[in-house]
């Protein structure tokens, strides 16, 4: 698609050149602070909190004309929210999309990290609903901040304690708190914790943005990032015991999917692209593959 | 005080501490010193400056005039106002320990009583469940809360169990001071009874300084040694307590023993 069929309306990737800039602003300080949650002067997106607005602004402020999308929901490419936004960057910057998780340049995601390893030439924007992994356990947002410049998080551990407490293991399954660098206590957004350890020691470049709390955070490549446990509770990764009943993965994290109204289930991977990959059924000579070329 | 007298410094020192809310001046000039394993009682009618004080030597409030002198496990006697804020919140949280009138200001109330008690040790860095669960199991016993409720929140529990959890929370890190605020204010009689005996007990124990401000004599009697009488922002009398009590010399404090009811 060329720059020609782009809506004419609207400057590249939607936002205008000044608020790029503020944007790009916010994550290079983001990337300096590894962790840390900067403030930015989030704008109105036309669509609803909750879609993924911050993301969407992150996406449009590193986005250039020759980089290739990918927008993941779920680890689907083809639900809703990843449709949406891959249409809404077609539509404003007319760049490349793809669902090929290696062929991806820029790949936007909403709690899923790509099963395939992400490379040093990748970035990958996170969606984040909530930014502070304090909210819930201290209701001052006054007080969250200053936690977090004194690094005083002896109050995260009170909610594993609590989860132990309650079920007898760490039951947090998703926004699991890791600690970035040694540092700052950072909430992963709603991604699984089987994805944490991806994130430790990623090549790619992982920035987070928070439209409606007005946030952006980042880890840069190679970055340190330790879920937090207790010594007689390490973390654990956690999936479904089962295997892809399309492509056999044993490794994948897993979809569990009811077929009936009997109790009968299906586990699938979540990730869509890595599972089409090992079916083999991805057409390999048209790297990346085009949005035409779906349906 | 013999205790005292092996201490050659004192704990904690006020040193004209003063603090006005535009022309309304509810601190004046306020100076004592507190020993090791020393009570001090801090009493008076409502609006006469005990609370504010409290709030001036535990620094939620700046005093507009002197100074509060700690003197650090460490040995040394530093002015806090020269303590970083990473310091003085560390402080807080392991030297110190703050007892609210109200429970639920004191308390997370949406964890479990378990974990409010083991908060402050996270704080410090520990990282083992079960040491932090048997440290918090031992310390519900010590304050007389049934260790079956250990998961239960404190909104589960009546007020005089919060009120023991809250002190169970403090001391958790054993501090060296401990500053009360009413901490029997809104329990009945029996309660209270029972409360004052295991803060008594407690305070004798671990060698705790406290300083404990209460418009009720009779919880000044039973726990303190030494007593401060305010009035509008002024400590008008001081002394040791039952002194202070049976003989009173200021015509105010003789008004405020004499209206305690005799049953």
């Amino acid at each position: 698609m060329s720059a020609a069929e782009t809506a004419p309306a609207y400057n590249f990737a939607y936002l205008d050149e000044q608020t790029k800039r503020m944007i790009r602003r916010a994550i290079l300080k983001a990337v300096a602070i590894p962790g840390y949650q900067v403030p930015f002067a989030s704008r109105e997106m036309p669509m609803p909190y909750g879609w993924g607005t911050g993301g969407v602004q992150v996406t449009a402020a590193i986005l250039g004309p020759d980089d290739v999308l990918k927008v993941i929901d779920q680890g689907a490419d083809d639900t809703t929210n990843a449709v949406s936004i891959r249409k809404f960057f077609q539509k404003t910057a007319g760049v490349e999309t793809t669902t090929d998780t290696r062929a991806a340049t820029v790949i936007q995601t909403r709690h899923r990290i790509p099963e395939t390893p992400l490379s040093a030439n990748q970035i990958l924007v996170f969606q984040v609903p909530i930014p502070d992994p304090l909210r819930y356990l201290e209701p001052r947002e006054t007080e969250t901040r200053r936690m977090h410049a004194l690094a005083e998080y002896g109050l995260m551990h009170v909610k594993l304690y609590e989860d132990i407490a309650r079920h007898g293991h760490i039951a947090t399954t998703y926004a699991y708190p890791v600690k970035v660098d040694d540092r700052y206590v950072m909430d992963p957004s709603p991604t699984p914790k089987f994805d944490n350890p991806k994130m430790d020691d990623c090549a790619a470049l992982q920035l987070f943005g928070a439209g409606r709390e007005k946030r952006i955070y980042a880890i840069p490549p190679h970055t340190h990032v330790v879920s937090l446990d207790f010594d007689d509770h390490p973390f654990e990764r956690y999936r479904h015991n089962g295997t892809c009943a399309l492509c056999g993965a044993r490794d994948s994290y897993l979809d569990e999917i009811v077929t009936d109204d009997r109790g009968s289930r299906m586990f699938v991977c979540s990730d869509t692209d890595y599972c089409e990959g090992r079916r083999g059924d991805r057409d390999e000579s048209v790297t990346p593959r085009h949005e035409a070329q779906r349906s | 005080m013999n205790i005292a007298a092996r201490e050659p410094q004192p704990l904690l020192i006020a040193e004209g501490l003063g603090k006005s809310f535009g022309r309304q001046v509810a601190c004046r000039d306020v100076s004592f010193e507190l020993h090791e394993g020393e009570v001090m009682a801090v009493v008076g009618e409502s609006g006469s400056g005990k609370s504010t004080l409290l709030r001036l030597l535990s620094l939620q409030a700046e005093a507009d005039a002197g100074r509060v002198l700690y003197r650090m496990r460490d040995g040394i006697t530093r002015d806090l106002a020269t303590l970083g804020e990473a310091e003085l919140r560390f402080l807080a949280r392991t030297d110190w320990g703050f007892v609210h009138q109200d429970p639920a200001l004191g308390l997370r109330m949406a964890v479990s009583g378990g974990a409010n008690v083991g908060e402050r040790l996270m704080a410090v860095g520990w990282r083992h469940y079960g040491d932090i669960r048997q440290v918090a199991t031992d310390w519900l016993a010590r304050v007389e809360i049934d260790t079956a409720r250990i998961d239960d929140r404190p909104a589960t529990y009546s007020g005089g169990m919060r009120q023991r959890l809250q002190i169970a929370r403090n001391l958790v890190t054993q501090p060296r001071l401990v500053l009360m605020d009413e901490p029997t204010g809104g329990l009945d009689v029996s309660v209270q009874a029972r409360l004052l005996d295991l803060l008594r007990n407690l305070v004798a124990v671990l060698k705790l300084s406290a300083v404990i401000v209460t418009h009720d004599l009779a919880v000044a009697r039973l726990l303190s040694h030494r007593i401060m009488v305010m009035k509008g922002g002024e400590v008008i009398e001081s002394g040791l307590t039952d002194q202070v009590l049976d003989d009173p010399r200021e015509p105010y404090t003789q008004l405020l023993v004499s209206s305690i009811l005799q049953p």
